[in-house]
């Protein structure tokens, strides 16, 4: 069941300096409203996962590990390779996060993430398949927050393709029977798409691109687009108690798009 | 997802699967105060969806720790029935039914005026009994006559439609095997009077002006939508007829 969920009384005092600022087109920390923060990427940082990389957005940390091995299809795509994302919000990363199973959050996070990768077709699982019907590849997409300064979905995203974008699959081979045994080597996992996320938080009547942890607790609601490498749509979610007006999302949707672009010329850049 | 030349979503006529137009709503009914023990409720037919949805509340919150000083808490249920869809699906909440039911929530937070009743809780329950394609909009559509119905004040009646992408063309109100082949498919909640998203989902593939476009067609058929649920309204709550005015009878002596 969803719950509301409690607000601090520090997050209504700090929404009203917020707001003034706002009013003169400021954020706290100094960016323009459509101003990203900057964003590391370091891959290959785990020796035991097939892929890896994380990503600092500002403070944010987001480190995701790609685990490939083999398995059976789903009966409902016999002939596709498996992707699974899931994300942890673990209790070194903010002082809000709890031990347990995942809560609606970090399923929401999750859930956006992989229909980001899945929409745009990041990898054709149809090429991850060994014997149809019996083996395929499985690949496990497992974000892991370090550190919780915002927009955790923007940087999962990054950390995300970074790190499909490094991965190596053990090589097998599979008999018509479905058994596999692991052959000596790796080969590199294709990449057809580079899908990027952009959330927007609204505060008040303000559009701010990248909302920082600060902004996310008082915004009234956010709005993530992830744009393919052609600069369309591929998975939008809307979040928070607040409302957006159709005139907003439209502007959107061009603003943000140009935005992904940018981001994307950077990662290329940085990951090579 | 199946490769294109499998499918085809429309027939000669350029009608979809179902016999509908593009713009065509599913047919539907709705149904408010199905329930005795619920203080609010609201049933919905739409296309092959039934889904019931109980309102209880405002109420005393359990646990305690739950609630909040300045306004009443909301909580919400989305699940569905084992025996809703094809494959019997496993009665405790999955990944997907916890995402529904937060942007459920946070899609009705708005509208409901939850500083009226601070410390307590108003819960949504909605039910999916039969499932095809588009529960979540059918759902919320359903829950905001609930609410209404459990006299729970509200800025406006929400109102929820999807909209997408199949066989190449924009349409409304998806059935469950347009989403499954189609290319995109967006659930979009508003608040009818004001022209506010609420609720905003998209997957698939749409370039921004397609975008544009399904946006505009989900809003119109929400709209469709909200002119059924003030009748559903009206129809569960009847005016009374103007009083007569009483006739004398004149009684002989």
């Amino acid at each position: 069941m969803s719950v509301t969920p409690s607000e601090s009384t520090i997050s209504s005092l700090a929404r009203k300096r917020v707001e003034e600022l706002l009013g003169e087109g400021k954020r706290l920390d100094g960016r323009e409203l459509t101003q990203c923060r900057e964003f590391e990427v370091e891959t290959d940082l785990i020796g035991t996962a097939e892929g890896s990389a994380q990503v600092k957005l500002g403070k944010t940390i987001v480190l995701v590990g790609i685990k490939a091995g083999t398995g059976e299809p789903f009966p409902d795509t016999p002939d596709q390779g498996v992707l699974t994302v899931n994300a942890e919000l673990v209790p070194i990363a903010s002082p809000n996060f709890e031990t347990g199973p995942p809560r609606e959050g970090a399923i929401e996070l999750a859930r956006v993430v992989d229909r980001s990768l899945r929409e745009s077709k990041i990898v054709d699982l149809e090429k991850l398949c060994l014997v149809p019907g019996k083996a395929v590849y499985v690949i496990f997409v497992d974000i892991y927050v370090l550190n919780h300064d915002g927009n955790l979905i923007d940087a999962s995203v990054l950390a995300a393709l970074s790190a499909l974008m490094k991965t190596k699959l053990p090589k097998y081979t599979a008999k018509k029977d479905g058994t596999v045994t692991r052959k000596s080597g790796h080969s590199e996992l294709k990449i057809q798409n580079m899908p990027i996320s952009l959330t927007t938080g609204k505060i008040g009547e303000s559009l701010l691109f990248d909302p920082s942890l600060e902004e996310e607790e008082i915004m009234d609601s956010r709005i993530t687009m992830t744009f393919d490498s052609e600069g369309n749509v591929r998975a939008m979610q809307k979040g928070g108690h607040g409302v957006f007006t159709t005139e907003e999302l439209k502007t959107l949707v061009s603003t943000a798009g140009e935005k992904t672009s940018e981001i994307r010329d950077r990662l290329k850049e940085l990951i090579k | 997802m199946s490769k294109k030349n499998e499918v085809s979503f429309f027939d000669g006529k350029g009608l979809r699967n179902d016999g509908r137009r593009l713009d065509e709503l599913r047919p539907i009914e709705l149904e408010v105060g199905v329930l005795d023990n619920a203080s609010g409720s609201a049933l919905i037919r739409q296309g092959g969806n039934r889904i019931l949805v109980g309102v209880f509340g405002p109420r005393e919150i359990h646990p305690k720790h739950l609630a909040l000083p300045n306004r009443a808490t909301l909580r919400c249920r989305y699940h569905m029935a084992p025996f809703s869809v094809e494959d019997r699906k496993h009665p405790a909440p999955s990944r997907r039914e916890t995402e529904i039911s937060k942007v459920i929530r946070e899609a009705l937070e708005p509208v409901v005026f939850t500083e009226y009743y601070p410390r307590t809780t108003i819960d949504v329950y909605i039910e999916v009994l039969e499932a095809n394609g588009g529960t979540r909009c059918s759902g919320i559509t359903a829950a905001s006559l609930a609410l209404a119905d459990a006299g729970v004040p509200m800025r406006d009646l929400v109102v929820a439609c999807a909209s997408g992408k199949v066989g190449g063309k924009i349409v409304l109100d998806l059935n469950d095997f347009e989403d499954k082949y189609g290319e995109a498919d967006m659930p979009v909640a508003i608040l009818p009077h004001l022209d506010r998203v609420l609720l905003l989902q998209m997957d698939g593939n749409l370039t921004p002006k397609e975008f544009h476009e399904a946006l505009d067609l989900a809003i119109e058929g929400s709209k469709r939508i909200y002119e059924m649920q003030k009748k559903a309204l009206r129809d569960s709550y009847p005016i009374p007829d103007e009083p007569q005015e009483e006739e004398v009878v004149e009684v002989e002596k």
